[in-house]
Formats: structure tokens, C-alpha cells, sequence
């Protein structure tokens, strides 16, 4: 379905997870952020989603929390003090992701 | 993420000490951590494995008594068997991302769940705090446990 997110008019799944990763840009994200509760998107959010997008290009795959910690080096414990309540989950749509699957 | 009728709070009872007996709560709870609900891990009898220092390293399959194996009993009691199939299943997990226990109990603790210790399987094994790793929050009462856990639900495993 459609919706516009920041003034830009964008794609989403019924959960508001982008479908097409080029229509995403940091003004949807800081927008998506705030939807979720976070006011602010902060160098310590940046490099989350940074290193979600990266990793995501190299594998077609969500990373997992605990590739997030190994290979991205973001400690769990900042990880769920930046995305509180579902740290993967809201990263991920904030990175203009899919949703992550593993139950892990 | 969880709705207003979601679940908020899941308290976990982990008593068996053998693989296929510890990860299916480690991997709820942590689970539970990732949709934002709030986990408390009970660990009791050789549950209490998963998080003393001597032993959690050393968690293995039942190869003996667990017909979904596949494997006979007898074949199940030969040396090494167990070994071989606990070896086998750690690589299977590796593949999916899921920690060994020691690094799985550390992730729980950071993203927030609370690692407890029953008293009375404490008494009985007569363990001390120093025995357990160092993400334990505390020995509960099995009272205790239940205030604990009012107002969400409770797993045995």
C-alpha cells in the first residue's frame, strides 16, 4: 500500500515496512523514528542503521542481533538502549528494511 | 511492537539440563526481549546447568531415552555418541545465528532478561552464588517467583 512518510510518497507493507529500499532517504527514517517513538535519530542510531543496510547489500539478508554485536560491533545492550521494545524490528523499518524472520 | 492485548511479560522455567532441555526457553525468552516483552528465566534442577560456571559449557544431547533421535538405545549409550550428536547440532545452530549457551545466556542479560536461580535446587546442590555466572540477578523462592511473574504468563520447559 501507499503512504506518505515525511512528504515523500513511499511504498509499504501493511506493517509500514518499505518495499523498495531506494525510495528511502534520512528524512523518512527520522520521520519512521518518530512514529516509533524515537524523537531523535543520534550517531549511535545512524551507525545501527548503517550497518543494517550495509550488511543487508553484501548478504540479502537481515542480520541477526547477534550479527549486529560480532560484525558490526554494537554492543546488545546499546542495541536495545537505542530501539527500545524491539530493537531488530524498529531498526530494520527505520533502515527502510523488510521485517526481520529469524527467531533469533 | 507488542498491541494492547499482546503479551507483556513471560516468565520461563528452564529445568532440564541437556540441550534439547535448555535452548527452546533461552531462545523464547530472547525472543520474548526482541518484540519488546519483558522475559524472567527461572532456572531449576539440572536446569540450573545452563547457568553455573562449571557446567554450561558443557551441555549435551540425551542420546539415551529420546526416541526422536532416531538412534537406538543401546546405540545411544556407546561412548562418544552423545558428544558426536551435541557436536552436530552446535554446528546446525551456528549455521542459524543461535549462540552457544554462555554467549546466549550473556545476550539475554543484555537485552534486559533476568537470569534466576531456584532456591530450593540450590540448597540441594549445594551451590553458592560464586558457582553461577555472573549474569545471575538472584535465587528466588519459588514465592518469590510468582510475584515475579503476576500479571504475565508462565512457560515450563
Amino acid at each position: 500500500m501507499e503512504k506518505v512518510i515525511a512528504g515523500y510518497k513511499v511504498d509499504v507493507t501493511e506493517e509500514g515496512y518499505l518495499t523498495d529500499r531506494k525510495q528511502w532517504n534520512k528524512e523518512i527514517a527520522q520521520a519512521l523514528a518518530k512514529e516509533l517513538g524515537i524523537n531523535e535519530l543520534t550517531e549511535g542510531h545512524w551507525q545501527v542503521i548503517e550497518f543494517l543496510q550495509k550488511d543487508f547489500e553484501a548478504t540479502e539478508k537481515i542480520p541477526t542481533i547477534r550479527r549486529v554485536n560480532k560484525v558490526g560491533n554494537i554492543p546488545t545492550k546499546d542495541l536495545y538502549a537505542l530501539f527500545p521494545d524491539g530493537p531488530l524490528m524498529k531498526a530494520t523499518k527505520i533502515a527502510g528494511l523488510s521485517k526481520p524472520v529469524s527467531c533469533v | 511492537m507488542s498491541t494492547e492485548e499482546g503479551i507483556k511479560k513471560v516468565s520461563i522455567i528452564i529445568s532440564k539440563g541437556s540441550l534439547e532441555g535448555i535452548y527452546p526457553g533461552l531462545i523464547m525468552a530472547n525472543g520474548a526481549r526482541m518484540k519488546g516483552i519483558e522475559a524472567n528465566l527461572f532456572f531449576t534442577f539440572f536446569g540450573m546447568d545452563a547457568i553455573t560456571k562449571k557446567k554450561m559449557h558443557n551441555i549435551k544431547v540425551a542420546t539415551v531415552g529420546n526416541p526422536a533421535m532416531g538412534i537406538p538405545t543401546l546405540i545411544g549409550a556407546l561412548p562418544g555418541m552423545s558428544a558426536f550428536a551435541t557436536s552436530m547440532m552446535k554446528k546446525q545452530m551456528e549455521e542459524l545465528d543461535i549462540p552457544p549457551i554462555p554467549e546466549f545466556i550473556e545476550m539475554i542479560s543484555d537485552a534486559g532478561g533476568k537470569i534466576y536461580a531456584c532456591l530450593a535446587s540450590v540448597e540441594m546442590f549445594k551451590l553458592k552464588k560464586e558457582d553461577f555466572c555472573e549474569q545471575l540477578d538472584g535465587i528466588l523462592t519459588v514465592g518469590d517467583f510468582y510475584d515475579l511473574s503476576a500479571g504475565g504468563e508462565i512457560i515450563f520447559t
